[in-house]
């Protein structure tokens, strides 16, 4: 019989906070649409399932410009966080709390616990081969969710038909 | 606004065919919209489900969306994926009679 289930696939490049968030958000709509999804971790993107990283992920407020000192609750329009202040010790602590408090007053679960969500979902997770090469880690590194190691044309294979998202 | 007959019962629905007052659901329905989503029976675990649904939706005035009902209903997003599959909010809302659930999470 053929299986005509819409597919979905995301490749997730990217281990900043705010990076994080797309492929899960749209990951777990999908799966409430009865869409397949695969999640294909590289590069910093492995920072997401990796059990050490993944608690811990950042967003810089240096060279981000569309982080405004208005997201503080201050009334002070356009006017950015200045990259001068941005290198100061503690302000990428400090822009990630601020992330993680707003995301948490949504109600949004945090990336571990998303994740699972998707997993418990019906989501497969793949590491990307070259970039756990290069990284020099192992399968036991990353969180249980992740189903294997894989390289670049097996996940071209696997994902026949499906709709690719690059993050 | 386009009504059908669910259940020997004309009903409103909307064009997705959610059920767009859930004062006029009956258990009856539930049953033949859970055969429609491919459900052909509801075992007490969807029961639970569906009336945890209806009672949150009563309330809130609109559908619980999947990790409300995980959260709050005590079923976790495995069962919920195991009982509803594709798409398990969404399905249950509709075999409850409610409106398409809404928000991101």
């Amino acid at each position: 019989m053929a299986d005509d289930t819409r597919k979905v696939a995301f490749i997730c490049s990217k281990g900043d906070l705010d990076m994080a968030y797309p492929a899960l958000v749209m990951g777990w709509a999908a799966l409430g649409n009865g869409i397949d999804v695969t999640m294909f971790f590289t590069f910093w993107g492995l920072d997401i399932v990796r059990k050490l990283r993944q608690p811990h992920l950042e967003i810089a407020p240096v060279a981000n410009t569309s982080m405004k000192m208005s997201m503080m609750g201050v009334n002070t329009g356009n006017l950015g966080i200045p990259n001068i202040f941005g290198v100061l010790p503690g302000m990428t602590a400090f822009a990630t709390k601020l992330m993680k408090d707003k995301m948490a007053a949504l109600d949004v679960p945090p990336v571990g616990e998303y994740l699972q969500m998707l997993v418990d979902g019906g989501a497969k997770l793949y590491a990307c081969k070259m970039s756990v090469d290069m990284f020099g880690l192992k399968k036991e590194d990353f969180v249980d969710g992740v189903l294997d190691i894989v390289t670049a044309g097996d996940f071209m294979d696997m994902t026949e038909g499906a709709q690719i998202i690059f993050i | 606004m386009a009504t059908r007959t669910i259940a020997g019962k004309t009903v409103q629905v909307n064009d997705e065919g959610f059920m767009t007052n859930p004062s006029e659901w009956t258990k009856e329905m539930a049953v033949d919209l859970a055969k429609e989503e491919g459900i052909s029976e509801l075992t007490p675990a969807h029961w639970k489900v569906i009336e945890f649904c209806r009672q949150d939706g009563t309330t809130s005035g609109k559908a619980p969306t999947l990790r409300r009902i995980t959260t709050a209903a005590g079923v976790s997003t495995k069962e919920m994926f195991a009982l509803f599959p594709k798409g398990p909010a969404k399905k249950v809302a509709k075999i409850a009679g409610l409106g398409k659930p809404e928000g991101c999470v």
